[in-house]
């Protein structure tokens, strides 16, 4: 477990090293994510150097979303003066992406397994 | 003394895995989506911080370790990816061009709803980058003016919303293929949606990720893009 820790956390400072010279244009968590994959996908990395630990925090994620969550608390007030706005574009935005992503894809796309 | 016990990192720990297990627990009972283990989880622990008297920022700070887990975890994304890996082959083009329309729609669609409803240009770039994952999401609101904590907690609830409709919308649509499943519901509500994703099955769940980075990355360039186009009319 802790050697797979410690891969993670490798790829994760990697990540945000890079993201610090491009200005945290993209966050260091994403391109340590891009990089793992890469060294998974050449095999510079064997995946069960990996697996456990990386199961076990994807499956968990909702969890590492309560903190910042919790910030909901703080934002009461100006949220009570424009929810009308927020929930509005929220909602709408929410249902467009979803439908122009799930559409593009099944139209385009092709699938493996079928 | 109880004071000092309830700004402690042991007291905010406790209290959130405690609670985030038994949201877990009653929505595994009662398949009721309104009670999405995230909205339950997070109304409880602010009664409790309300009741008890404590501070965000205290309880940001004891419950931090819990927080910086999400870096890790986007991270071990990519291992979910790899070993989905045959899925990409034949849809790379697909899977860019889909996400890559998708962020266009969600920034447009925010531009235009908050100009006809009256929002101020702080609050348009506060929700533009309301699909994406939070730590990016926070960067991009900062980055084109807008409020970066108003951002965070927009982030958590359009996740919590769009991974709680997405399934019906992607019913109605009569979505089937298990790439564009995952990837809509990773574009739309980053890792709250994967979180969701990764129970109806591994290939949704891997595209999910895949489409949190993605839509990340293209929602970081395309929003000071499109805000510079509009300045030109």
């Amino acid at each position: 477990m802790l050697i797979e820790a410690f891969y993670i956390l490798f790829f994760y400072f990697t990540g945000e090293f890079i993201s610090y010279f491009i200005d945290g244009f993209i966050p260091g968590s994403v391109i340590g994510m891009v990089l793992l994959f890469l060294a998974l996908a050449f095999k510079a990395v064997k995946p069960n150097k990996v697996k456990r630990l990386s199961t076990l925090l994807t499956e968990n994620m909702g969890l590492f979303f309560l903190p910042a969550g919790v910030g909901l608390m703080n934002s009461l007030g100006i949220i009570s003066k424009y929810w009308v706005v927020i929930v509005t574009a929220s909602v709408v935005s929410t249902i467009l992406v979803i439908a122009s992503v799930a559409l593009i894809q099944q139209k385009l796309g092709k699938e493996a397994d079928k | 003394m109880m004071n000092n016990l309830a700004q402690s990192e042991v007291f905010s720990l406790t209290l959130v895995i405690g609670t985030y297990l038994a949201s877990l627990a009653l929505y595994r009972k009662t398949r009721i989506s309104l009670l999405h283990p995230l909205i339950t989880s997070i109304l409880v622990i602010i009664v409790v911080l309300k009741t008890m008297n404590i501070e965000y920022e205290s309880f940001q700070k004891g419950s931090h370790l819990i927080h910086f887990l999400l870096g890790p975890s986007v991270v071990a994304l990519g291992y979910v990816l790899y070993e989905q890996i045959q899925y990409l082959k034949g849809n790379v083009i697909s899977i860019l061009t889909s996400v890559f329309v998708g962020a266009i729609v969600g920034i447009v669609s925010v531009i235009v709803i908050g100009k006809l409803m009256g929002a101020d240009a702080a609050l348009v770039a506060t929700l533009e980058p309301k699909s994406v994952t939070t730590p990016i999401a926070m960067g991009i609101a900062e980055k084109s003016g807008g409020i970066p904590s108003l951002t965070a907690v927009i982030v958590v609830a359009v996740g919590i919303f769009g991974s709680i409709v997405g399934p019906f919308v992607m019913k109605v649509l009569g979505i089937e293929s298990r790439i564009a499943k995952g990837l809509a519901l990773g574009a739309s509500s980053h890792g709250v949606g994967t979180s969701v994703a990764i129970q109806i099955g591994a290939v949704e769940g891997a595209l999910s990720g895949l489409a949190i980075g993605l839509m990340g990355i293209m929602t970081a360039i395309l929003v000071p893009v499109i805000s510079f186009i509009i300045s030109l009319f």
